[in-house]
């Protein structure tokens, strides 16, 4: 996706006015190119604790690429923190530690000569809470992560407003570019930040239960857009919403006091899952 | 750079935007050491100085004689005569500010009055000290009011005015900080507010409040210039709060101007002795917010 | 036990309480009340008293109090210029040395260094704020005076051609501007750094971690959300560091080197506001026009600053409260059982 390539691979972009809006709602992601084939994530006995908690205890999960996995489990499973490693977020803890491997594309990101900025680079976090900079206006939003490379301006526009189509806000946004990001509604704001995300071209993005906090429409909105991201990203997404995972995901992982249960296809999980604690959660006997 | 396969697959952050990151995080660690260094220095200078001159004979048990030859004298009224006036400034700072503070939380809250008041408090806090100096001069000494011009209980009184907006703040935030559940339990009992104040509020709000209590009166023991309007400075020892009397700052900007190295000397070791009374007050205080039962 | 069956006696309701047992109550919050109205009305009353005083002098010379460059006490003239260019100077001086570190400690304090170091280093920093300033003074006059004379001797003479501060190398005493200044920075850089550090720990954490999620390094992190975020309390902060500078007294008189005209250069001896009113207080008692002058630079120096803290007051709260976003209401979500989940997934 460098610079001044042809227009002739990109979707129209401000020519055809009147059927225009209609598609602007809907997520485009041939915005962003054609699908791609992406990376998986290779989590293997993964431990990490908060100060003397040990909270994942050798964790061992494989993300196929261009797949959506979903993690399921009650609150403090383990589930958030085992994909705050897999960026190394989980260190920016006070007191957060992790130990294991994680291999992107044959690259362990806890190698001592792996560099951490490029790390979380590659691998996008998406938030419970939408966090877009509250001192950004939408469009420096969605730029900020292109400006620390260094992106050049007219580029950056583009890179911008593809952005924004492939996550299906350009609609709403593109006479407010210049407003503030917090400005928009939760639903929106999530979007906002998913195309923070998306706009730096990672190869895996990481949602940690990203609608928890959005209204149904929104929610509904956010997961058709993770449907259609799949197509170029590998994606791991943590929820509380058995739902959810149930709409989203092509595999689904239940975890439990730091473990895996069970790893398996969405609708096996579901319909016929081989461990006992994990029918009882899905049954909704605990949890 | 566009991310294709392969081994390339993580990008390398540029050499530029780790160099600045470093740059950046040495800069703002230089900056905190730079920011220690003035404490360092004028804590060697004053130990320097100062300890040898606490070390002479006399110079905590005699007052300054202002003979211009042989033994100056050493810091005894000064000593006496801060504490003298920092105890009447706290005996009517502290009542008053925490009564303020009191009124604030308790019945004025959030009406506009309050906020008025909150208002000015505040602003109070950034009045040069000066300028209370200047207040209770142009108000009190000129006029002679008490038979004296000068007097150490003016010097209280500007103190305690410098007092008043640092105990009000500090009082009120730790009074807020007093569970809400505790007030309502006893209001649930059937007892008056007063008596809620008086066994609940206060007690529980404590050492909040002998916290800020004691930082204000460690700020206004340090304090030099409201004493310069007010009291001015005297050699001998005196209890009477009506004259003129000695005070550690005010010795200290005397004798700094002074062309006789005995003198400079005293300087040091009473500025060794006030910033340990200052430092003592604040580790107190620190002491005390520590065990404090409200966070 | 007996006592569980007792039965409300008397005429009243059990509910009201006593008129007299409201009393004391009352009678606090009355006292209470006029406790805070009198302190305000003290202010109004010191504000009406220093206004006062200063009328004879703000008569005499009018505007040129403040604008005219001729302080003369042999002349009786007191046109006030070059103690307010003083006073800006020395306080201008004091931000821009002691604003930069003390942001630039408190961003080490709260972003970067190790958790366990912070606290006796925020103290130590704390500390700067609990030395008199008589103290500053007399370390500036013996210590930081003299042992900087040569620097800047050197300084002036190696830059002679930089407008204000080149020059004059060789009249260089140890009470100058720039050392007045310097112990002001020094002065200010605890209560700057204090507030910087309130307003940084306000930063929302899920902010930074947006940044750090996208690949930004620790300075670019603190660029991006946290600098941006802290601005206006910092702004703030820096102009209550302004308010304290303006006001300083004791250090200033003791190192600027009292002379009551507009310097050339930045080490150049000067006066303030401040320092006028200490030094020439007590041989202007029996001078009714000088003690007047004296008592009017009392209220410039009031009024500014007053004004400068309204303002930082202004700027901190903003930079507390605003810019807070919207809190997304809070959906609980996942109380979904998984046979409904089944369903939707089919």
């Amino acid at each position: 996706m460098t610079g001044p390539e042809t227009t002739s691979k990109e979707p129209e972009k401000m020519s055809s006015a009147p059927e225009q809006s209609e598609q602007e709602a809907a997520p485009d992601l041939s915005a962003m190119g054609e699908r791609r084939q992406g990376h998986g994530i290779k989590v293997k006995d993964l431990h990490a604790y908060y100060g003397s908690v040990h909270a994942v205890k050798g964790v061992s999960i494989d993300f196929p690429a261009n797949e959506v996995t979903a993690l399921i489990g009650p609150s403090g499973s383990g589930k958030s923190t085992v994909v705050r490693c897999i960026n190394r977020m989980h260190e920016e803890i006070p007191g957060g530690r992790s130990e294991g491997s994680v291999t992107l594309d044959e690259i362990d990101v806890y190698s001592p000569d792996v560099d951490i900025t490029a790390v979380r680079r590659m691998i996008g976090m998406v938030f419970q809470k939408p966090n877009p900079f509250p001192t950004m206006s939408i469009f420096d939003n969605v730029a900020a992560g292109l400006r620390l490379t260094g992106t050049k301006t007219d580029n950056l526009r583009e890179r911008v407003h593809r952005a924004l189509r492939a996550v299906g806000l350009w609609g709403e946004v593109k006479n407010r570019l210049n407003s503030p990001g917090i400005g928009l509604s939760g639903g929106q704001q999530q979007r906002l930040c998913i195309a923070r995300a998306v706009a730096v071209e990672p190869e895996v993005i990481l949602m940690d239960e990203p609608a928890s906090a959005l209204d149904p429409i929104s929610t509904l909105k956010v997961e058709e857009l993770i449907d259609e991201l799949k197509n170029r990203y590998t994606i791991a997404i943590v929820t509380h919403n058995m739902q959810q995972a149930a709409r989203v995901a092509k595999s689904t992982v239940f975890m439990l006091d730091g473990e895996v249960v069970e790893h398996a296809e969405t609708t096996k999980l579901f319909t016929n899952p081989s461990d006992e604690r994990t029918e009882r959660y899905v049954t909704g006997k605990f949890g | 750079m566009s991310a294709t396969s392969g081994s390339t697959l993580l990008p390398r952050t540029s050499g530029g935007r780790k160099r600045k990151d470093r740059i950046m995080r040495g800069l703002m660690m230089a900056a905190t050491g730079l920011a220690l260094v003035p404490l360092i220095l004028i804590i060697y200078y004053l130990l320097y100085k100062g300890l040898s001159s606490w070390g002479r004979s006399g110079f905590f048990t005699t007052d300054p004689n202002g003979n211009f030859f042989g033994n100056p004298g050493g810091i005894r009224s000064a000593i006496l005569g801060t504490l003298e006036i920092v105890a009447l400034a706290t005996i009517i700072a502290i009542p008053v500010g925490i009564a303020v503070a009191l009124w604030l939380t308790e019945y004025g809250k959030d009406a506009w009055f309050a906020n008025v008041v909150r208002y000015f408090v505040d602003v109070m806090t950034g009045v040069p000290s000066i300028v209370f100096g200047l207040f209770i001069y142009i108000s009190l000494v000129i006029s002679h009011v008490g038979g004296s011009g000068f007097a150490g209980w003016k010097g209280s009184l500007a103190l305690a005015l410098l007092m008043l907006p640092i105990v009000i703040r500090s009082s009120e935030v730790v009074l807020l900080l007093v569970p809400a559940t505790l007030r309502e339990a006893a209001l649930a009992l059937g007892a008056p507010r007063w008596r809620i104040i008086w066994k609940v509020v206060l007690p529980t709000a404590r050492s909040g409040l002998v916290t800020g209590s004691l930082l204000s009166i460690a700020r206004g023991m340090g304090e030099t210039a409201p004493l310069l309007f007010t009291v001015s400075v005297a050699f001998g020892l005196t209890g009477n709060l009506n004259s003129i009397m000695n005070s550690l700052p005010m010795q200290i900007f005397g004798d700094i101007t002074s062309p006789r190295d005995a003198v400079v000397a005293r300087a040091w070791g009473a500025a060794l002795t006030l910033v340990a009374l200052v430092l003592i007050l604040n580790l107190i205080a620190r002491a005390v917010s520590r065990r404090s039962r409200l966070t | 036990m007996a006592a569980s069956a007792t039965p409300v006696t008397g005429g009243r309701s059990g509910l009201e309480r006593s008129p007299v047992s409201r009393l004391p109550d009352q009678v606090l919050q009355a006292g209470l009340t006029t406790l805070a109205v009198l302190i305000l009305l003290l202010i109004g009353y010191f504000f009406i008293r220093l206004i006062g005083e200063s009328t004879k002098a703000l008569n005499t010379f009018g505007l040129s109090f403040i604008f005219g460059n001729d302080w003369d006490v042999s002349r009786n003239i007191f046109h006030g210029a070059p103690l307010v260019v003083g006073t800006l100077i020395t306080s201008v001086i004091a931000l821009l040395i002691g604003v930069p570190v003390a942001v630039a400690t408190a961003l080490y304090l709260t972003e970067l260094c190790p958790r366990r170091a912070r606290a006796p280093l925020g103290m130590l920093v704390d500390l700067l704020a609990a030395v008199p300033s008589v103290v500053y003074g007399l370390w500036g006059v013996f210590v930081l005076g003299p042992k900087l004379e040569p620097v800047e001797k050197w300084f002036a003479n190696t830059f002679s051609f930089i407008p204000w501060i080149g020059g004059g190398g060789d009249s260089i005493t140890p009470g100058n501007y720039f050392i007045a200044g310097l112990i002001l920075a020094i002065m200010i850089l605890p209560i700057v750094s204090a507030i910087a550090r309130e307003v940084l720990a306000t930063v929302p954490p899920e902010n930074k971690e947006g940044a750090l999620a996208l690949g930004a390094t620790r300075w670019e992190m603190i660029r991006m959300t946290v600098l941006p975020y802290a601005r206006p309390g910092i702004t703030g902060g820096a102009m209550l560091g302004l308010g304290r500078a303006i006001g300083e007294t004791i250090a200033v008189v003791l190192t600027i080197g009292n002379a009551p005209t507009i310097g050339k250069h930045l080490f150049d001896q000067g006066y303030t506001l401040a320092a006028v009113i200490a030094n020439e207080f007590g041989e202007a008692a029996n001078q009714p026009l000088h003690a007047s002058a004296l008592f009017a630079a009392g209220l410039v120096l009031f009024v500014l600053t007053l004004l400068v803290n309204i303002l930082a007051r202004w700027f901190v709260r903003r930079g507390t409260r605003g810019l807070r976003a919207p809190e997304p209401e809070d959906d609980g979500g996942g109380s979904v059982s998984g046979v409904a989940a089944l369903g939707a997934a089919s």
